[in-house]
């Protein structure tokens, strides 16, 4: 109640605390305004990552799919060969960073606004850029645990053998790698409606996935699609983390680098112009 | 008394937003016609109207979410929808769901995050009446609970300017008035407040001032006692051997009809007619005064039927 009772500022009252404020202590109030900032994205981070884990219908599937696939086609239908043992473990390291990205800003984004809930904070003075920061570490979050949970697998079951510098250079580049297909993600959650998002982010997700080779090796593929996989961005992905362990198709990281790039640049364009759209009405 | 109030009320209060002939069409149809209204601190304005006579588009123009295709809005002497503007609001929109795996005291203290001076949290919930919940998953809320929390969210930021956009939606009888108290003591505290109903009864209870929108045009506005008097006429019947015309020259008069043997006036005030009518016509019969259903006249006035 207190602090309610303070006299509402006219306009000339507010211009003229701007006045004061600004000469004397800009460098002061600059720093508190990216405190706030820093503290909101990590209040918004914090409580975005109790809501995905919290919610099994998200985690479950996002955490043990990519292991459980693993264990399969890696483990128990692979007669403990080593290098295929290694070979999907790059690819389903792919497969279970891509998840996360697409589901988390593709599906829970469309869901949330379908609700009405992002109105509310449209409404509120969070800045934008909170929404994204904040999925976008969750899912990083969520693919250190998918590829913990296949290392785990991998370690235990198959005679698979890294170094420790082969571990960190794979997982660094494949939990970056989740970046353009958060932007794609964040398209798709734009567009789509709340009903049919899920639904489309699977379309989206799966076929892509097994048409970049992620689920069985990309050269049992016939040629065709061979070639089809190099539009792809998990392909690039995937042979970025082949490379780490000497097992790609031959491309030069650079091409790779090149293709995410164009990718990520072209999803981060269409996510904006989806923005400006639904902003517009 | 009421109008004592009213006058005091306004010498303290400064207009805090404001729209002036507001106009806002969607794909052709007009939402908003013509608009102006004014919001002063520590004042309820009440906007009335049946669904779709505009009440969430004006919402959402003073946010500044959408904008409007003519007319001047102003909110704290700022654009509406800008930083400076949001940080000094809160608003409770309509919202289907909230996310469901966050608890009630999670999603009060993100959003208390948002706000430079937010309200303080134990405050935030003696507001909202959610002291013995504050653990709860938003899952488990039912539709009045939803409503509590999304109230909750609105004021954490401490608004000098509050919009409710039909808050007691789903809510039970004790939780209405619980959020009707809420609103009184935020008032007090110097809030301006922005209410769309479709309850005149939450509007007499809680408003200064109440504009009634009807396809997008203001077709009333006034006090909860004018607006009233202009839609709930009171009915003096009588017999007399006098033309009808001769009542039309009373004080307060409206409206003048022939029922039967019975002549019919519709007043605006009963006192001044009344008055006039025992002292011009001292030998009136079958006197009888009745006040029309206000709910009803009400309803029929907002009403989508022309």
């Amino acid at each position: 109640m207190k602090n309610l009772n303070q006299t509402v500022p006219s306009e000339q009252n507010m211009i003229s605390t701007q006045n004061n404020n600004n000469p004397q202590s800009m460098n002061n109030s600059e720093t508190m305004n990216i405190m706030r900032i820093l503290n909101i994205y990590r209040l918004e981070s914090k409580f975005e990552w109790l809501k995905s884990i919290r919610n099994p219908a998200f985690a479950l599937p996002a955490i043990l799919f990519p292991a459980l696939f693993y264990t399969f086609f890696g483990v128990l239908m692979n007669q403990h060969n080593p290098q295929a043992a290694t070979y999907l473990l790059c690819t389903y390291g792919t497969f279970g960073v891509i998840g996360p990205a697409l589901f988390s800003f593709g599906a829970g984004l469309a869901v949330e606004r379908g609700q009405g809930w992002l109105d509310i904070k449209d409404a509120s003075p969070m800045p934008a850029s909170a929404q994204i920061v904040s999925r976008l570490l969750v899912s990083m979050m969520f693919s250190v645990m998918v590829l913990a949970s296949l290392g785990l697998v991998a370690f235990t079951l198959t005679d698979v053998s890294l170094s420790l510098a082969e571990v960190a250079a794979l997982s660094t580049i494949l939990v970056f790698g989740g970046l353009p297909f958060c932007l794609l993600g964040l398209t798709l959650g734009l567009l789509l409606k709340a009903e049919s998002a899920p639904a489309v982010v699977n379309l989206v997700y799966l076929p892509m996935s097994f048409l970049s080779g992620l689920w069985i090796p990309i050269t049992m593929l016939p040629n065709f699609l061979q070639s089809f996989a190099e539009f792809l961005p998990p392909y690039h992905l995937a042979q970025l983390g082949l490379k780490v362990v000497g097992l790609d198709t031959g491309g030069s990281v650079g091409k790779h680098l090149a293709i995410l790039t164009l990718f990520s640049a072209v999803f981060f364009v269409l996510a904006i112009m989806a923005f400006n759209k639904k902003s517009e009405r | 008394m009421q109008l004592q109030n009213t006058y005091e009320q306004s010498t303290h209060s400064s207009v805090i937003a404001s729209a002036y002939g507001l106009t806002k069409s969607f794909v052709g149809k007009k939402a908003l016609e013509n608009i102006d209204l004014e919001i002063k601190s520590g004042q309820v304005l009440a906007v009335l109207g049946a669904n779709g006579a505009g009440k969430t588009t004006l919402i959402n123009i003073l946010l500044g979410r959408l904008s409007a295709d003519s007319g001047d809005v102003s909110v704290f002497g700022v654009k509406a929808g800008s930083l400076q503007a949001k940080r000094q609001a809160g608003a409770m929109l309509q919202v289907a769901n909230l996310p469901e795996t966050l608890k009630i005291k999670e999603h009060i203290q993100l959003f208390q995050s948002y706000y430079p001076n937010p309200m303080n949290y134990q405050q935030v919930i003696t507001y909202a009446g959610l002291q013995h919940m504050q653990n709860r998953y938003s899952k488990k809320l039912s539709g009045g609970e939803k409503q509590r929390l999304l109230f909750a969210l609105s004021i954490c930021g401490n608004p000098k300017l509050l919009f409710l956009d039909e808050p007691s939606v789903g809510m039970d009888v004790e939780a209405r008035q619980g959020l009707w108290q809420a609103i009184r003591d935020l008032r007090a505290a110097g809030t301006g407040i922005v209410l769309t109903t479709h309850y005149l009864e939450e509007a007499d209870n809680l408003a200064d001032d109440i504009v009634l929108l009807k396809q997008g045009k203001i077709i009333r506005r006034g006090s909860s006692d004018e607006i009233k008097a202009s839609i709930g006429h009171t009915t003096i019947r009588f017999t007399s051997n006098e033309k009808s015309e001769t009542f039309e020259q009373l004080p307060a008069v409206i409206a003048v009809q022939p029922s039967g043997r019975f002549i019919q006036l519709q007043t605006e005030n009963v006192n001044q007619t009344l008055l006039a009518l025992l002292y011009s016509y001292p030998h009136l019969q079958d006197l009888t005064v009745s006040s029309a259903d206000l709910e009803e006249a009400f309803l029929q006035l907002i009403g989508s039927g022309e």
